[in-house]
């Protein structure tokens, strides 16, 4: 059973959907013992920085995530969920991460020239660093997943699985051990996205 | 590189795709659930939904719908319709939609783009706007493209933006049933003003008007249309591998 952490940010609903469509047993919960208790856990999360990492860490979701990551469970952060696995974000100021992968999250328009329109929204090819995650394990060269959002990690060059082309090489998947995260939605990216939460569900 | 989309819209009035779509293979071409899923399985990168009922025990049906469309078909939501509050955007966002777009709710409070922005994050808010060439100038224009609001798009539009909308709908309703291709001074226009992604709509009537639009307005991120999908007249298959053979990056479905 996987754990969808509720803190109050973000619309879960497609997430459960696509897992139950593929047969994963998932359940939306903030309850402690329910997330101690489930073999995985995904950190979703829109919106902004500040006001979710608030939220995460007033509730003590935040430890129990880090610990229960600490103790091997595999994790995988999606969109700003994946943003809050790092040390820090400088989104409106500077604002405390999990600190589960080193690195930080900087704006996209320090980054990139006019042309580039932000937010960064819609579908975009992946290139996977080798050896690919086991995460990325049913996917192909170029398939492409959908994005939206106007703040990156950076400096995390260890942790970088996967890459997408918007000016310059973004970071669009990482891991560090049991913890992944995905900056695109892969219950927003048809069956490519599926094939991605299968792969995070077979983990073992 | 970033794909060009490729946005059908259904209009849903009572449950029910509105516009005559004619379809073979499909069983119910009126049911928005599979219209939905065989745009999607053909390649849509996005749907759009737009609520044209008009009464409160309405909007039930169409919540019942979006929440089916969204536990089948995985790929980014758009509703609109009847968005004038915050309670609205609520309301259709749990039912599993990604983004909102507001027309004349926000016309008629401003303010609406700001407080959802704030809330709910710019990527949510898609402020989309029916404009017209009024004495040579862009005119923002309310009610289905009836009423002139006297507003000058191009102000209107940046200020959306400003508040926090992360994404724009341009209709030209000069262009718009017309089917001679999309509004390309318009939307030249409006992307030289925001740096949001700008999406084109209203006067695709074929492959060309696409192939036309990314290739002169290379700004423009994507291209939303209705009868010309509805009708067969163009599948989004078609239309992307064209769009693929004139080097225009696009999402191909295996």
């Amino acid at each position: 059973m996987i754990a969808i952490v509720d803190y109050g940010v973000g619309n879960l609903f497609s997430l459960v959907s696509s897992l139950k469509k593929i047969g994963v047993d998932a359940v939306i919960t903030s309850d402690k013992m329910v997330i101690e208790n489930a073999d995985k856990i995904i950190l979703p999360g829109v919106g902004a920085f500040e006001d979710a990492s608030r939220k995460l860490f007033n509730s003590g979701l935040a430890e129990l995530v880090v610990n229960q990551a600490k103790q091997g469970k595999p994790l995988m952060g999606i969109c700003l969920g994946m943003q809050m696995l790092f040390d820090k974000s400088y989104e409106y100021g500077e604002h405390k991460g999990l600190g589960l992968i080193r690195g930080e999250v900087r704006a996209l328009k320090d980054n990139l020239s006019e042309k580039y329109r932000i937010p960064h929204i819609g579908w975009n090819a992946l290139k996977f660093s080798m050896p690919k995650s086991p995460i990325f394990k049913y996917l192909e060269d170029g398939d492409c997943v959908y994005f939206v959002h106007s703040y990156y990690a950076t400096n995390c060059t260890n942790s970088v699985v996967a890459t997408t082309e918007y000016g310059f090489d973004v970071t669009a998947a990482v891991a560090s051990g049991n913890v992944y995260g995905c900056q695109f939605h892969p219950e927003k990216s048809g069956d490519v996205g599926l094939k991605i939460l299968k792969a995070f569900a077979e983990l073992e | 590189m970033i794909t060009k989309r490729i946005i059908p819209c259904l209009d849903v009035r009572n449950g029910r795709v509105v516009k005559g779509v004619n379809f073979e293979g499909l069983k119910d071409v009126s049911s928005p659930v599979e219209l939905g899923k065989y745009y999607s399985d053909n390649g849509a990168d996005e749907l759009v939904f737009y609520d044209i009922t008009a009464s409160y025990e309405d909007r039930t049906i169409f919540t019942d719908i979006l929440r089916e469309v969204a536990s089948t078909i995985f790929i980014p939501l758009t509703v609109g319709g009847g968005i004038n509050s915050l309670d609205d955007f609520d309301r259709v966002l749990k039912c599993g939609a990604d983004k909102v777009s507001v027309n004349s709710g926000a016309i008629k409070n401003p303010d609406l783009i700001y407080q959802a922005a704030k809330r709910y994050g710019d990527q949510c808010v898609v402020l989309s706007t029916d404009v017209k060439r009024v004495d040579g100038t862009f005119k923002v224009f309310s009610k289905g493209g009836r009423e002139n609001t006297g507003m000058d798009a191009l102000e209107w539009i940046k200020r959306g933006v400003d508040n926090g909308a992360g994404e724009i709908v341009l209709n030209s309703i000069d262009t718009d049933g017309v089917k001679g291709g999309f509004d390309l001074e318009m939307l030249s226009a409006v992307c030289d003003i925001v740096k949001v992604p700008v999406i084109a709509s209203g006067g695709a009537g074929k492959i060309q008007d696409f192939v036309d639009l990314f290739n002169k307005i290379p700004d423009v991120s994507a291209g939303l249309a209705a009868s010309i999908f509805h009708f067969g007249e163009v599948t989004i298959r078609d239309l992307k591998l064209e769009l693929n053979k004139n080097g225009i990056p696009v999402r191909l479905i295996k």
